[in-house]
C-alpha cells in the first residue's frame, strides 16, 4: 500500500531529519485491512531511528503529538481504528510551545 | 587605517556614553508620550467611555456619524473602511474592543505593531522580562535604544509611536495563577504569544473560566503553528492536549534556535486572527489548526477535534473553577520549572570552575578537555584544543575519547610517566557536561570532571571577550 508519511515539529529528528517518506507498507499477516494501530507499530519499526519514546507511549503516539490523516485530526476519524487506505497522507506533528 | 589604540578607545568610549543618553532620552519620550494621553484621555472622558478610545480631534457626534468614528480616524483606517468585506461597521467593532497580548517576544512583536496600527481600542500587553540583544533578531518591535529595559516599555513605546490614539496598557509582571483572572478579565480577546508549556495550559485554562476567545501561536525552529481556542464551542488547548509532553520534547528557541521570520509569520497572522474576531468578519481558525513549514515554504491548515465533552476544564462535568485554578501548579503538571536552575549532578571533587581550569591552562598540565555541545554550537565557538563529541553521540563515539586520551599518555612514556591525563569536559552552561562525566565516570574514566556553569561561566568569570550565544 503506497503512503505519504509526514513528520513534523521536531518528530523528524526520530527518522534522520527526512520530513517526507513515500512508503509501501505490506499487510501484516492475518490483517485484511490496515488502520492506524497497524501503521504505528510499522513506522516504530521501520522509521524511528532514535528515542523511539519521543514517538509513542504505550501503543499510541505520546502526548503532544498530534496525528492527521489527510489533513483530518484521527480522534475524528476512530484514532488507532482508523482505516487506512492507498495514497493516504499521514501527518505526524508535535506541539510547539516556542515563541 | 593607521588609528592607534588610544584613539579607537576613546572613540569606543563617546560611543556607549551617547548611546546611553540615547536610551535616556528615548524612555523620557516614551514616559511623556504616556503621560501626554493620559492628561487627553482625563480630558475627554465621554469620548473615551463612548467608542473605547481617546482622539484629541472633533468627536463624531458633531458631523452626525452613526458609527462613531471622528473625521482622524476616518482617514486613518480609510484603507481598511474602503474593503467592502470589512469596511466602517468591522472598523467600528475593532475600535470598541479590547485585546492583551501575553509576551512581547517573538509571535507578541508583529501581533502587537499590526493590533496597535489597524486600531484597536485598548492593548494590553504583558510580559516581565526585559529586551536583550539577542532577542533583536526576531522580537522585531524592540529597538537597541531599550537593551536592558522592560519588554512592556519597549513595545508599548514602539505601538504608541504607530497610533497614539489607542489606549495601551503596559503589565510590567509575570502572569500567574494569583493575577491571571484579574488581568485576562479586563480584555474581550486574549492572544498566547509566550514560549512555555505552563503558561499555555494556564492562559487556555483561564480563558476557559473567563469565557475569552484565545488566539494561540507557536513558533521554534523553522515551523510555526497557530489556532484560536474556546471560540464558540470550540476546542480549548487541553481538549487538544489533555497530557502535557514530556519536556524532553519541550524545546526553547534559547536551545534549539528559531529564525526570526518564522515567529513574525505567525505573530502576523494571530494579528490577523484577531483583527477577525474583534471586528466579527470571516471565519476566525477554530477548530482547525494552520501548520507552517518554513524550509519547505508549506502551510497546511487542517481540521482538528471540538470540544470535548470529558475535557477536565472545558468538559460537561468539569469541577475546574477559578479556586482550583489559583491553586493549579502549571509548573508541576507540566513538569517544566520555569526558573530552572542549575543541574546538581556530581558531587564536588567530580567538577572544576573555569578559574581553575585556566590554572590548569597556565601550568601546562597534561589534559585532554572534551567539549560536548552538538557540532553546530561547537562550530559557533569552542575552547582550543578541545575534542568535540556531542553528548548524544558519546556513547557511540566513546573509542574516539579513548585514542585522545592514550595520545596524551604516549608523548609521555619515554620519561618513564604513565599516569593518566586528567579528563575535563565542557557543554554550554554546565548541565550536560554533568550527565558525561556521570556516564564517563561509569565507563572507567574517573578521573572525568565537568567545568562548572560551562563556556558561558568561561566567559564571565575568565575571559570577557569570549562569545556568548
Amino acid at each position: 500500500m503506497q503512503l505519504t508519511l509526514e513528520f513534523g515539529g521536531g518528530l523528524e529528528l526520530l527518522c534522520e531529519s527526512v520530513k517526507i517518506h513515500k512508503v509501501n507498507v505490506d499487510l501484516p499477516d492475518g490483517v485484511d485491512n490496515l488502520n492506524m494501530k497497524h501503521l504505528l507499530s510499522w513506522v516504530r519499526t521501520n522509521l524511528i531511528k532514535e528515542r523511539p519514546e519521543m514517538f509513542m507511549k504505550g501503543d499510541t503516539v505520546r502526548p503532544g503529538v498530534l496525528v492527521l490523516v489527510n489533513d483530518c485530526d484521527w480522534e475524528l476519524s476512530g484514532q488507532l481504528d482508523t482505516a487506512i487506505e492507498e495514497k493516504d497522507v499521514i501527518v505526524f506533528i508535535s506541539t510547539l510551545h516556542g515563541g | 587605517m593607521e588609528a592607534n589604540g588610544g584613539d579607537s578607545s576613546e572613540i569606543v568610549r563617546e560611543l556607549e556614553a551617547l548611546k546611553l543618553r540615547k536610551s535616556e532620552i528615548e524612555h523620557r519620550i516614551s514616559t511623556l508620550e504616556a503621560k501626554l494621553q493620559e492628561t487627553t484621555a482625563a480630558v475627554e472622558p465621554c469620548d473615551a467611555v463612548s467608542n473605547g478610545y481617546s482622539s484629541p480631534s472633533s468627536p463624531a457626534i458633531e458631523h452626525g456619524l452613526e458609527h462613531g468614528l471622528s473625521p482622524d480616524q476616518i482617514y486613518r483606517y480609510s484603507r481598511q473602511l474602503l474593503l467592502p468585506s470589512f469596511g466602517v461597521e468591522a472598523q467600528s467593532s475593532l475600535l470598541k474592543s479590547s485585546v492583551l497580548v501575553i509576551g512581547a517576544g517573538g509571535l507578541g512583536s508583529p501581533a502587537l505593531l499590526y493590533l496597535a496600527a489597524c486600531g484597536v481600542g485598548r492593548l494590553g500587553i504583558i510580559d516581565h522580562d526585559v529586551v536583550e540583544l539577542n532577542n533583536m533578531h526576531r522580537q522585531i518591535i524592540h529597538t537597541e535604544a531599550f537593551i536592558g529595559h522592560p519588554k512592556v516599555k519597549s513595545a508599548a513605546a514602539a505601538c504608541r509611536s504607530v497610533n497614539s490614539t489607542i489606549k495601551i496598557d503596559e503589565h510590567v509582571e509575570a502572569l500567574r495563577t494569583s493575577n491571571a483572572l484579574e488581568i485576562l478579565s479586563q480584555y474581550d480577546i486574549i492572544v498566547d504569544a509566550t514560549d512555555n508549556p505552563p503558561s499555555r495550559y494556564m492562559i487556555s485554562d483561564c480563558c476557559v473560566l473567563l469565557g475569552k476567545p484565545l488566539v494561540s501561536g507557536a513558533a521554534l525552529g523553522m515551523e510555526g503553528q497557530l489556532t484560536v481556542y474556546n471560540h464558540n464551542g470550540g476546542p480549548c488547548y487541553r481538549c487538544l492536549f489533555p497530557t502535557p509532553p514530556p519536556t524532553t520534547a519541550c524545546q526553547r528557541c534559547s536551545d534549539s534556535g528559531v529564525l526570526g521570520v518564522v515567529p513574525g509569520v505567525i505573530g502576523c497572522l494571530q494579528a490577523l486572527e484577531t483583527i477577525k474576531l474583534a471586528s466579527m468578519v470571516g471565519e476566525p481558525l477554530s477548530e482547525r489548526m494552520l501548520l507552517f513549514d518554513a524550509l519547505s515554504a508549506r502551510v497546511r491548515v487542517v481540521k482538528i477535534r471540538g470540544r470535548s465533552a470529558q475535557c477536565v476544564v472545558c468538559g460537561d462535568n468539569s469541577s475546574f473553577k477559578k479556586q482550583q485554578f489559583k491553586n493549579f501548579d502549571y509548573e508541576d503538571f507540566t513538569q517544566f520549572p520555569l526558573t530552572a536552575g542549575p543541574l546538581n549532578l556530581l558531587p564536588t571533587e567530580s567538577r572544576i570552575s573555569s578559574k581553575e581550569f585556566k590554572e590548569i591552562l597556565q601550568k601546562k598540565e597534561r589534559h585532554v578537555l572534551l567539549d560536548v555541545r552538538p557540532s553546530h554550537h561547537y562550530k559557533i565557538v569552542s575552547l582550543p584544543d578541545s575534542l568535540n563529541i556531542p553528548l548524544a553521540n558519546l556513547e557511540a563515539r566513546i573509542n574516539e575519547l579513548t585514542s585522545a586520551v592514550k595520545e596524551k599518555e604516549d608523548g609521555h612514556v619515554n620519561t618513564g610517566s604513565f599516569t593518566n591525563p586528567s579528563l575535563y569536559v565542557v557543554c554550554r552552561r554546565g548541565n550536560d557536561s554533568q550527565i558525561a562525566v556521570q556516564y564517563l565516570r561509569e565507563s572507567g574514566f574517573d578521573s572525568a570532571k565537568d567545568i562548572i556553569g560551562g563556556l558561558e561561566a568561561w566567559a564571565t568569570d575568565v575571559n570577557p571577550s569570549f562569545p556568548t550565544y
